[in-house]
């Protein structure tokens, strides 16, 4: 007798690629459909990632025109006398600037406007240029008493080349129409336009008070640009004595990059939950089609195909379709690329190119084909467990991942992926636990909350109510129920779904100035302490109301318990924030709190100790717990030269939604007086016209008080809003696609599920009436329940959001809300019924010979 | 005569609800190689789980298989699979053509999965032997029900088996059809010299074979060996 070799594992490939292309063949459009749920998340991934490898590459190429010269050194402090050797030693070619912020007048129109006014000296830009039109502009004016105005403002008072305008004291001649700034945004161009005069005038403009806000910066061009780095390491120390901070081009490219990492990383989250949606929805549908699979698989079984090879031949299948469906996805992530750089060039500094970026395509297709076949793989392992015995009698008993070891590694590596992958997102592990946390969290309370139902309904099952209801009840537990997969899929898809809509209307609440009614609309600040009677007689003149009017006082903190900078920097042990240190503070004092604010911790002192004269500054809460204070710290803050040794007293929550002068640091009354200082004055305009005729009063009178409309400004920030609010839309909208693409896919699946019965109903003879109303049931049974649970998880997840992410509170806005749940649940029945209707409108044994 | 397959006390329970349910006991006989035998009983007799057990569909909870001196019961899933695909051919009572696939693939499945170079002029040599040869590239649904049980026998005969188990193989067809089946399939088995192994409920079909074997509440009743048919 022969003898069979039973250890030969002999596994023709060739031959499970072929039946696993046969197999599929009447499947295929189901296929599709399993696979379309990843379309849409691939390409907004490949879109981000294509649109950040533009941006990464952009930015290399274009950092030097970004900041026009190999070094930049700038203060907001009048340079030292020992600062000048070293300034005067740097670079091959210099060339230095001042900035600040003045009001000018158009003496051909009066119109008058708060600008950032740049007195330059020298050939900078050394890289790119100053663009003006004409072209020759941008070199002239600094040889003549010319100037180059922002466009915006040209096209505001209706200027041309050739009239004046009036900086301070000086009138000068419009040399040219200033279009481009090197490093400078749309928006930053169109909150403060930039008016270029030359340097040699500066003094002329009798703008340079003490006091005024003034920034200098110095540029230098090297023959050999290669050893800046090295010489900026080398005279850091000196640098910091001087209080220079400085700018290379590798310092700008990191800056620059870094601040838009955070923007692309924010968007490709975004894009990461709309895949998210899209794996749970290749697992349902795996899930389902692998059921239906059980016959085919026995069969093949019996005829002594092995266990792996039937699970290689879906594998094979399933990866053949993820991989078509994510190159379907790079595709159309890379037609959306386009768009991204036109909603979002006015946020950046640079051109933004738009390049097909091979590398986020491979990258998109790579992540697709893993993803479709990880999350498939959960399903697809059962396949393993299928008996040849399913030929002579059907029966599908589950394997639970604790018999079968293979499947707790599968959730395992799931979990793995959407931790690591969240990382790469957020970059911070504690975020991307907390992340894949809620994920699992919900998907668990989902699938617990399915075996709920089903023991419910199972247990008071109303056996007194009529046939359909039973019929519609029971088909929730029923073998072959499709109660879990069904309610843990569109229960996610809709937490996540509601989540965003949540997170956006925080984001855009946090944002929203509450611009209504009688809010003050004008800031009036530079004014200095013997103009302070002057501008509040102008104001009351022109029948304005004073809402406020503050004293300011600039300085910096010198030591914190003891410890100056350097030393925080060396010791890292110390609990104290080194970036205290780094930011200018302008500080008001009072004998009160504002009707703004309100003390959380310590006590309000409003006036110096009397008997031994301490100081007690008021910190705002939160600008506190960033620097690591506690009640009781002592703090030396340098007011331009003198050292004032200070305790901090208290604490203050501050409603920045307010518009009027809020402060990080309150000193109490008694001490700062006679520092240098300048005041602001609020007060509301009621229309433009009144606007402009006060701005030109009190330009006229006091050219250096600067005054802004924030009218102006509120109509600018509007308009970055809604810029950003339509690209977390526009991302947010991927999700939800996606979301209704899995529960379309989900739904239609299961239409096979229930197919054979309901043809049995309809033979026996069932009216359409009592068909529809079988399905309608079930159907919404499961979409309003995982809708209603999906909305609970995510309302936790947003108020934990707001709380401790963005720190804010949390009042969601019901209404888009409960729409939601309302379409999630009819859209669940919809589509229910609609798989139905080729079932209700053919003869029972077409639709079986169709569809089974 | 050798004997192709020996069953010795062969028992099978199931847990069904907290209890035991003892499906088959003590059943122990043996068939030599080429016979043609019939197990015949009642419904829920046990049967089919018999035909399962011994073609290696399933494992027993007692006793011993041997199948072309293997011992199956012995083996795991996987080694079970290469003995069906070796020595096996399968019938059922509802025909169980892979849908997605043509009759004549259907058929040249069990040849390709042994690594056989002329799977497809041999599947259609069989599907001409079964009446077919111009349907080979129908799917089962478009097939009648006769057509797809003549496509099922040609696919058991495909592997050269030792040994065929049909599970009520005219079960869903009608009288006509039926006599047309059997007729077909007691000649390709004659024609092979393979043994063939049928479970039924139609004494008139087990009439035709060798030997009767008639269980009841799993347990044989009667053995019993007819005259040798021509």
């Amino acid at each position: 007798m022969d003898k069979v070799d039973l250890t030969r594992q002999k596994v023709n490939i060739r031959w499970l690629f072929k039946m696993a292309w046969r197999d599929s063949r009447r499947n295929r459009s189901r296929l599709f459909l399993f696979i379309s749920s990843i379309v849409l998340g691939i390409a907004a991934l490949v879109a981000i990632y294509s649109f950040g490898e533009n941006l990464r590459e952009d930015i290399n190429k274009q950092a030097a025109t970004l900041i026009g010269a190999d070094l930049v050194l700038s203060t907001n402090k009048q340079l030292k006398p020992s600062g000048q050797p070293l300034l005067d030693s740097l670079g091959d070619e210099r060339s230095q600037e001042r900035r600040f912020a003045s009001m000018i007048l158009f003496p051909k129109s009066q119109g008058t406007r708060l600008v950032q006014v740049r007195a330059l000296q020298g050939d900078f830009p050394y890289y790119g240029g100053i663009e003006t039109i004409p072209v020759q502009a941008a070199k002239q004016f600094k040889s003549q008493r010319q100037a180059v105005v922002d466009k915006t403002l040209m096209l505001q008072f209706n200027a041309k080349v050739g009239d004046t305008i009036k900086v301070g004291e000086v009138t000068f001649a419009i040399a040219g129409v200033l279009n481009k700034v090197p490093g400078q945004t749309g928006v930053s161009s169109s909150v403060a336009p930039v008016v270029y005069i030359p340097l040699q005038y500066l003094d002329d403009t009798g703008l340079l008070k003490k006091g005024s806000r003034i920034s200098y910066y110095y540029y230098y061009r090297f023959n050999d640009p290669t050893g800046v780095e090295k010489l900026v390491k080398d005279i850091r120390p000196r640098l910091e004595k001087e209080d220079l901070d400085y700018e290379t081009i590798e310092s700008q490219k990191r800056e620059t990059g870094r601040s838009f990492e955070d923007l692309t990383r924010f968007l490709s989250l975004v894009g990461f939950i709309a895949l998210l949606l899209g794996c749970i929805g290749v697992a349902s549908s795996i899930h389902i089609y692998i059921r239906e699979k059980l016959g085919t698989i026995a069969i093949l079984r019996c005829l002594g195909v092995r266990s792996f090879q039937a699970f290689l031949i879906y594998l094979i299948q399933i990866a053949g379709i993820g991989l078509i469906g994510s190159v379907l996805g790079a595709a159309l992530g890379t037609v959306i690329q386009q768009v991204l750089p036109i909603v979002l060039q006015d946020l950046l500094p640079l051109e933004v190119t738009v390049n097909v970026s091979w590398f986020s395509i491979i990258q998109g297709i790579i992540l697709g084909l893993i993803i479709s076949v990880l999350f498939a793989l959960l399903p697809l392992i059962s396949v393993r467990n299928i008996s040849p015995l399913n030929t002579l009698r059907i029966s599908f008993s589950e394997t639970s991942m604790f018999r079968d070891p293979l499947k707790l590694l599968v959730y395992l590596l799931v979990i793995i992926f959407i931790l690591s992958f969240s990382y790469l997102q957020l970059r911070s592990w504690k975020e991307a636990i907390y992340f894949t946390g809620s994920v699992l969290g919900a998907f668990l309370v989902l699938s617990a909350l399915a075996s709920a139902l089903m023991w419910f309904i199972r247990r008071y099952f109303p056996s007194s109510w009529s046939y359909l209801w039973r019929q519609g009840l029971a088909n929730l537990f029923r073998p072959q129920n499709q109660t879990r997969i069904l309610i843990v899929s569109i229960g996610l898809g809709t937490a996540f779904i509601s989540t965003l809509i949540f997170v956006q209307s925080i984001l855009i609440n946090r944002v929203t100035l509450s611009a209504s009614g009688n809010q003050p609309n004008m800031v009036l600040f530079d004014i200095q302490s013997n103009q302070r009677d002057a501008v509040a007689r102008i104001t009351q003149q022109q029948k304005l109301p004073i809402i406020q009017q503050v004293p300011i006082v600039t300085m910096r903190i010198e030591e914190i318990n003891g410890y100056t900078a350097p030393e925080v920097r060396k010791d890292t042990s110390l609990n104290i924030s080194r970036r205290a240190f780094n930011s200018e503070l302008r500080v008001t004092f009072r004998d009160s709190l504002t009707d703004s604010e309100t003390i959380t911790e310590g006590e309000w002192r409003g006036r110096v100790d009397s008997t031994d004269g301490t100081v007690y500054v008021s910190l705002e809460e939160q600008y506190a717990r960033r620097i690591n204070m506690k009640i009781g710290d002592r703090i030396s803050f340098n007011v331009q030269g003198a050292i004032i040794p200070a305790v901090v007293g208290s604490f203050r929550e501050v409603d920045w939604n307010r518009i009027q002068t809020n402060f990080r640091v309150v000193f109490p009354k008694g001490v700062l007086e006679d520092a240098p200082q300048f005041h602001v004055l609020i007060t509301r305009v009621p229309s433009p016209e009144a606007s402009a005729r006060f701005q030109q009063a009190v330009v006229r009178s006091f050219p250096n008080v600067s005054i802004i409309d924030l009218d102006l400004v509120l109509d600018v920030l509007d308009e970055i809003l809604s810029k950003i609010g339509f690209m977390i839309r526009f991302m947010g909208g991927f999700s939800i696609v996606t979301g209704l693409v899995v529960l379309i896919a989900s739904v239609l699946i299961s239409k096979y599920q229930r197919i054979r019965e309901s043809v049995l109903l309809r033979t026996i003879g069932a009216s359409r009436k009592q068909i529809l109303f079988i399905t309608a049931l079930e159907y919404f049974f499961l979409g309003a329940l995982a809708a209603g649970t999906g909305i609970i998880l995510s309302l936790s997840g947003s108020w934990a959001l707001a709380r401790y992410t963005f720190e804010t509170v949390f009042v969601p806005d019901m209404l888009p809300v409960l729409l939601l749940f309302v379409v999630i649940s009819l859209l669940t029945v919809t589509i229910g019924l609609f798989n139905s209707r080729g079932l209700l409108n053919s003869p029972p044994l077409e639709v079986l010979r169709r569809d089974v | 005569m050798q004997t192709i397959l020996s069953v010795q006390n062969l028992s099978k329970t199931f847990q069904s609800a907290g209890r035991t349910l003892s499906v088959l006991q003590d059943i122990s006989f043996s068939i030599e190689d080429g016979a043609t035998a019939a197990i015949v009983g009642p419904s829920g007799s046990g049967k089919t789980t018999l035909l399962g057990l011994c073609a290696g569909l399933d494992r027993s909870t007692g006793g011993t298989v041997e199948l072309n001196n293997i011992r199956i019961d012995q083996l795991n899933e996987d080694e079970r699979a290469r003995i069906r695909n070796q020595y096996v051919g399968f019938i059922f009572q509802n025909f169980q053509l892979l849908p997605t696939l043509t009759a004549l693939e259907n058929v040249m499945v069990p040849l390709e999965l042994r690594g056989e170079r002329d799977a497809r002029s041999r599947a259609l040599n069989l599907l001409d032997k079964v009446g077919l040869a111009d349907r080979g590239h129908h799917y089962p649904t478009q097939l009648s029900g006769g057509e797809q049980q003549r496509v099922s026998i040609a696919r058991a005969f495909s592997n050269d088996p030792r040994i065929l188990f049909a599970d009520e193989p005219t079960g869903n067809l009608d009288a006509e059809t039926s006599d047309k089946v059997v007729k077909l399939l007691f000649d390709l088995n004659r024609e092979a010299g393979t043994t063939l192994i049928m479970v039924t409920h139609d004494l008139e079909l087990a009439a035709k074979t060798q030997r009767i074997i008639r269980i009841r509440g799993g347990a044989i009743v009667a053995d019993e060996i007819i005259a040798v048919h021509g």
